[in-house]
């Protein structure tokens, strides 16, 4: 081979080589990283779409109301708990030790992300309540579709 | 009648575009003078049109004109006069009116400041612009304008702006960051007009450098706003939350940061010319595509997409026209571009090569995790999010071999580099830059992990090889003190660029892995304890604002008894839209912020607030304004100047030393 060729090829298997290792590295951090979205529902009865449960130790998002009465603190620390539920049958049991966002409520949607700890419960390590009174986010909106009677106060007041 | 008249002008500015797409690209192609000479009129008045426009819309939100729809929706009179003006950008219709206006500025700026190009290129360049600018004119008027009336039933008061919003951060962020987003539509222009003339050669790359320099300093400060933004106001001390919106402006910055150093080879060596064409289009691309995630609505909530699809589908049609039809065009001339040069492969080319390789592909990973999620969700799989920990990961691997290459690449000669001529500069780069690491990390690290070590190292390599180049550079004929004045402000520009980004890493680093976050229960009358701060919370007192009310926390913080700051940490609630909002108590240090955040009010009196120490955050805005002070320098240049003297003689000279030197 002549040299030109011989660079030629080196540069492109090199190439070829380091494109396939950085793919290769980025579908393993995506496979690892990609938290799948859940209603109560979906939690304790598989998902809609494909009818697969989360397992016990799976990170993912779940979105629903805050069940009305259902927030308990412990007076010591920040730890809290409450349920989430949907329009279906679901209702989970969410634990958080942390400050909740400002506009959470009871009978407000929001968004925790943790990891399944049993078969109805979560324990959370962030919790989302969006800082648009008006904006749901599309997920927790759907699970939520039919439940006109839950609104919360000030919506109820506009 | 203002807002009629505004919103005439804005359609007489829509038909002065078109007229500006359409007569220069006439003119050029029967060579009939008039028609090439009318671009630059045409854009003036343009600019003049839609400058009216723009300031008639400000003029309303002042002077609290309710019956405009948009400003009863996103101001009201209680806001102080800075927010209400800033209001003009709070929402949709008006951002994208700020978005043409800053566009015909950008267009008025070509216009005047390049009289010593070919005036046929000039025309070329202002068509595209043209073109871009009706496009979004078409989309403002037909789908969201800013001055359609609530008449006659109009609201007394006004709904208010979004809280979150009604901050200084929010006066000038959007404004840079469309700044740096539309620039780009300048370099766009450049490489569409070159790719209609055929004629792609050094002097194009040299025309386009500094607008696009100025549209990525831009950028870099509009997003370094945007982190600093979120960090005081979104009450949780994070400064990039790999947010879709965040990721929208970061992806041209990262194509942008390409098309700056590709265009630099392109210019000095006359190789790379249609990777550069291509970078070129692709940032403004990703402008586009950024603002069609944005505004589109299709991120927020696929139902917002659903509810209104014109403006979804006007953005998607105009992106896809654009994107597909540079990309069509470049497909059918980019053949013709030849690149001249040839370089070894250990040349400083391939360096330049390597930074474009790596940073396209830390775009490729945004844009992955940005999309990957609305594909997911539209091919029926469920929704999913893509976490933190991924974009985290990704971009810890690619800094490591971008930083080692960065610090290396402005030592290598262009063309050909003898690789033994380095063995000496490299280790002694390498020995210096790990006896700062390790007295640095001695200095402020409580204790150590693998990636604060590596970090710090980056950082570290990076400074050491800037510094070493410049000395090496500057002893290279002269004495070091009469040799470092010599040194061309482009040389300055690249050497803060890359110390900026040190600068980052070394925040990113001491953030990261030495923060300490407390969220606790605190009672008045409490305090808490920790790496030699002790705070104390004092009192709350009711508050009063303008437009809204709520409860203030006053802390005393002491540092090894001695007390060094109070801080006073909000609680708001908007009276108009019931809605509350954490104003962080921050006390700011070049080596470390304290930073307070009151949650909520427990059952039992007491607060949940959240206490953070941050070393070393300032470092990562201190960066990218290091960085973008050296772009300015940059432009500034003596080669970009307009002097017609300059014009043949300079570049050949400084050309030549920069081959020679380097």
């Amino acid at each position: 081979m002549n040299p030109r060729r011989k660079k030629r090829l080196l540069i492109t298997s090199s190439l070829i080589a380091g494109l396939s290792l950085a793919i290769g590295l980025t579908l393993y951090a995506l496979q690892q990283n990609i938290d799948l979205f859940y209603t109560p529902n979906e939690i304790l009865n598989g998902k809609n779409e494909t009818g697969e449960k989360p397992e016990i130790g799976q990170r993912l998002r779940i979105g629903g109301m805050v069940l009305n009465g259902s927030v308990q603190r412990n007076p010591e620390s920040l730890k809290v708990s409450f349920d989430l539920i949907d329009n279906k049958a679901g209702q989970v049991t969410v634990y958080f030790d942390g400050i909740l966002p400002d506009l959470f409520r009871e009978g407000q949607g929001i968004v925790a992300q943790g990891v399944l700890k049993s078969e109805n419960s979560i324990e959370a390590f962030e919790v989302l309540a969006k800082h648009d009174e008006e904006y749901m986010p599309p997920e927790v909106a759907e699970a939520l579709k039919g439940m006109e009677h839950l609104k919360t106060e000030s919506e109820l007041a506009k | 009648m203002l807002p009629e008249i505004g919103q005439f002008t804005l359609i007489l500015a829509c038909v002065l575009s078109f007229l500006q797409m359409v007569y220069p690209l006439y003119g050029v192609q029967t060579g009939h003078q008039g028609a090439i000479r009318s671009a630059r009129i045409l854009t003036i008045l343009q600019f003049i049109a839609v400058a009216f426009s723009f300031a008639i819309l400000a003029y309303s939100f002042l002077i609290n004109d309710f019956t405009i729809g948009y400003i009863a929706t996103n101001s009201n009179s209680a806001m102080p006069w800075y927010f209400r003006l800033s209001a003009v950008w709070g929402a949709h219709e008006g951002s994208l009116l700020l978005w043409v206006f800053l566009l015909s500025g950008w267009s008025i700026a070509v216009a005047l400041m390049s009289k010593r190009l070919p005036i046929e290129s000039v025309a070329r360049v202002l068509a595209v612009l043209g073109l871009l600018s009706f496009g979004f004119y078409l989309f403002v008027i037909l789908t969201s304008n800013p001055f359609e009336r609530t008449l006659p039933y109009f609201p007394i008061d006004g709904r208010d702006l979004n809280p979150l919003l009604q901050d200084f951060g929010l006066v000038i962020h959007p404004p840079m960051l469309y700044m740096g987003y539309v620039g780009f539509s300048v370099a766009f222009a450049f490489a569409i007009a070159a790719l209609l003339e055929g004629r792609l050669d050094s002097a194009w790359a040299k025309w386009s450098r500094p607008w696009t320099m100025a549209a990525w300093v831009f950028l870099t400060v509009g997003i370094a706003l945007g982190s600093w933004w979120a960090y005081y106001e979104l009450g949780w001390g994070g400064w990039w939350f790999w947010d879709p919106v965040e990721n929208a402006s970061f992806m041209p910055w990262l194509a942008g940061t390409a098309l700056i150093h590709s265009l630099a080879v392109s210019e000095k060596r006359g190789v790379f010319k249609s990777w550069t064409v291509l970078l070129a289009l692709s940032a403004f691309s990703l402008s586009l595509l950024g603002t069609f995630l944005v505004r589109s609505g299709v991120l927020v909530s696929v139902h917002a997409f659903a509810s209104d699809p014109t403006r979804g589908l006007f953005i998607l049609g105009f992106l896809v026209l654009v994107i597909g039809g540079s990309l069509l065009l470049y497909a059918i001339q980019a053949s013709k571009v030849k690149s001249r040069g040839r370089y070894e492969l250990a040349s400083r080319e391939s360096m330049l090569l390597i930074n474009n390789i790596l940073l396209i592909a830390a775009l490729i990973v945004v844009l992955l995790g940005t999309l990957l999620p609305l594909v997911h969700k539209e091919i029926g799989l469920g929704s999913i999010s893509i976490g933190e920990p991924f974009f985290n990961r990704m971009f810890t691997i690619l800094i490591v071999p971008f930083s080692l290459f960065l610090g290396v690449g402005s030592l290598f000669r262009w063309k050909r580099q003898q690789l033994n001529d380095l063995k000496k500069p490299l280790s002694l780069i390498l020995i210096l830059s790990v006896l700062s690491t390790i007295a640095f990390l001695f200095v402020f690290a409580p204790f150590l992990t693998w990636l604060a070590v590596l970090g710090t190292f980056l950082g570290f390599w990076i400074i050491v090889a800037v510094v070493y180049e410049i000395y090496l550079r500057s002893t290279h004929r002269h004495a070091f003190s009469k040799g470092v004045m010599k040194l061309g402000n482009s040389h300055w520009a690249m050497s803060l660029g890359h110390l900026g980004l040190a600068v980052i890493i070394i925040g990113i680093t001491m953030t990261q892995n030495f923060s300490i976050e407390k969220d606790i229960k605190l009672a008045v009358g409490d305090h808490i304890t920790f790496e030699h701060y002790d705070f104390h919370f004092d009192q709350v007192k009711p508050l009063n604002g303008p437009n809204y009310t709520g409860t203030v926390g006053i802390f005393t913080v002491k540092q090894d008894q001695k007390q060094i700051a109070v801080m006073k940490a909000e609680k708001r609630l908007y009276t108009v839209q019931r809605m509350p909002m954490t104003e962080a108590a921050i006390d700011a240090g070049i080596t470390r912020d304290l930073y307070i955040a009151m949650g909520e009010q427990l059952p039992d009196g007491a607060w949940a607030v959240r206490i953070y120490y941050k070393p070393f955050i300032r470092w990562i805005w201190l960066g990218p304004l290091i960085m973008a002070f050296g772009g300015i320098l940059m432009m500034c240049d003596r080669r970009y100047r307009s002097k017609k003297e300059n014009a043949d003689q300079d570049p050949m000279t400084t050309d030549k030393e920069g081959t020679e030197n380097a």
